[in-house]
C-alpha cells in the first residue's frame, strides 16, 4: 500500500515538477569526477570510494530539502515506508529510476536496493589494472547521498554497494542498514 | 472575480523569518510597511523564544490517546493578534519558516510551501551556502520578492 502511494507521488512529481537535463551530461560529468579522483589519489580506490561517499553526503544534506519541498510528504511511519520513498520517489524524481527494494532482514532494519538500471554507469568500463574491479565502487556517491539526506530527517543509516555489474556481477546491489533514529522524540515503534 | 476577491481580502504578507534547527535566526525580511520594525536583537529573541515554545508545545497532547496519532504532534502552528497572524511551517529537517500576515489572510500555508521550494532551490542548492548559517543569497531575495509581490 505504501508502495503504490509512493509510486504515485514519484510519478506525479517527476512529470510535473522536475526540470530535466540531458542524461549524458550527468553520466559524463560524474565519470569525469570519478576519473579525476582516481588520478588525484593515485588509483587508491579505497580512498576514491571514501571521497565519493563524502561528496554524496554533502549533496544529500542539501538535496533532502528539494525532495521534501517537491514531494510534499510527511514523515514515514517506519523504515519500510522510508525504503519505498527512497526508491519510488527519491530515485524516481532525481534519476528517473526505481531500484527494487528487497532482501529485508527479519528485524526490518536492513534492505537492499537492486539497480536494474543506473544512469551513472552508461559507457563506463573500469580500468583493467587488476585492482579497480575488486576495489572501486564506482557509484559510491549514491550511498553518501542517501546517508546525508536521511541524516537530515533524523535517520542514521549506513549504506554500501555489495555488487556491481561494472565488476562483472550479475546485478548492482546496495545494502542499506538502519543504525538509529537520531532524535529521542522520534516514534519508538520503528518496525 | 479574482480582482474583487483581492480588493475585499487584501493579501498582505508583512514579513518572513527563517529559524535554523538550533533556534537561530538565519533570515529576516519585511515585505510591507504594515508592521512596525523590531530591532535585530528583538528578532533574534523572537526566533529563539518561538523555537523553544514550539519544542515544548510539540510535546503537548491529550493524554488518553487511542489510537495513537499517525504523525507526531507538530507544535504551535499559528499565533494571532489584532494586528497580525503568524503562521509557522516546520520542515522535516527542523528548519522553521514563520510568515507574518494580515490577520485575515488565507492560504498562508500555500505561501509557505512555495517559500520552502524557493529556499530548497536558491539557498540549499547554492554550493557556497553553508547549512545553518545566515542566508545571504541574492537570487533567493530576488525570487522571494517577486513571488510575494505577485500575490498582493
Amino acid at each position: 500500500m505504501a508502495s503504490t502511494k509512493a509510486a504515485r507521488i514519484g510519478e506525479e512529481v517527476w512529470k510535473t515538477r522536475v526540470d530535466k537535463v540531458n542524461a549524458e551530461l550527468v553520466t559524463l560529468t560524474y565519470g569525469t569526477i570519478v576519473a579525476q579522483l582516481c588520478k588525484d589519489y593515485d588509483s587508491d580506490y579505497v580512498e576514491v570510494n571514501k571521497q565519493l561517499d563524502k561528496m554524496g553526503y554533502n549533496i544529500g544534506m542539501r538535496l533532502i530539502e528539494d525532495f521534501l519541498a517537491k514531494s510534499n510528504t510527511g514523515r514515514c511511519a517506519n523504515f519500510r515506508e522510508t525504503a519505498e520513498m527512497i526508491s519510488k520517489v527519491g530515485f524516481k524524481i532525481f534519476l528517473n529510476i526505481t531500484p527494487t527494494v528487497t532482501n529485508w532482514t527479519s528485524d526490518n532494519k536492513q534492505f537492499s536496493l537492486i539497480f536494474e538500471e543506473n544512469p551513472l554507469v552508461d559507457f563506463v568500463e573500469l580500468p583493467d589494472d587488476g585492482r579497480a574491479q575488486d576495489e572501486l565502487w564506482y557509484s559510491s556517491i549514491l550511498c553518501g547521498i542517501l546517508r546525508g539526506a536521511l541524516e537530515m530527517v533524523q535517520i542514521q543509516i549506513e549504506a554500501h554497494f555489495i555488487s556491481d555489474v561494472l565488476r562483472g556481477n550479475d546485478s548492482t546491489e546496495m545494502r542499506v542498514s538502519l543504525i538509529r533514529y537520531i532524535d529521542d522524540e522520534m516514534p519508538a515503534d520503528d518496525e | 472575480m479574482l480582482d474583487t476577491d483581492k480588493a475585499q481580502n487584501p493579501r498582505v504578507v508583512f514579513a518572513l523569518i527563517i529559524i535554523n534547527k538550533a533556534g537561530g535566526l538565519i533570515y529576516q525580511r519585511d515585505f510591507h510597511e504594515g508592521l512596525t520594525k523590531l530591532s535585530v536583537n528583538d528578532y533574534l529573541i523572537l526566533a529563539g523564544t518561538f523555537h523553544g515554545i514550539h519544542a515544548i508545545t510539540a510535546r503537548l497532547m491529550p493524554r488518553p490517546l487511542a489510537p495513537p496519532p499517525p504523525q507526531k504532534p507538530t507544535g504551535i502552528e499559528v499565533l494571532e493578534s489584532d494586528a497580525f497572524r503568524l503562521q509557522c511551517f516546520q520542515t522535516l529537517t527542523g528548519t522553521k519558516f514563520l510568515l507574518f500576515t494580515e490577520p485575515h489572510q488565507t492560504n498562508a500555508d500555500v505561501v509557505l510551501r512555495r517559500v520552502y521550494e524557493l529556499y530548497a532551490d536558491y539557498v540549499m542548492k547554492n554550493p557556497f551556502y553553508q547549512s545553518e548559517m545566515p542566508i545571504r543569497c541574492e537570487a533567493f531575495d530576488r525570487h522571494l520578492g517577486s513571488y510575494v509581490k505577485s500575490r498582493q
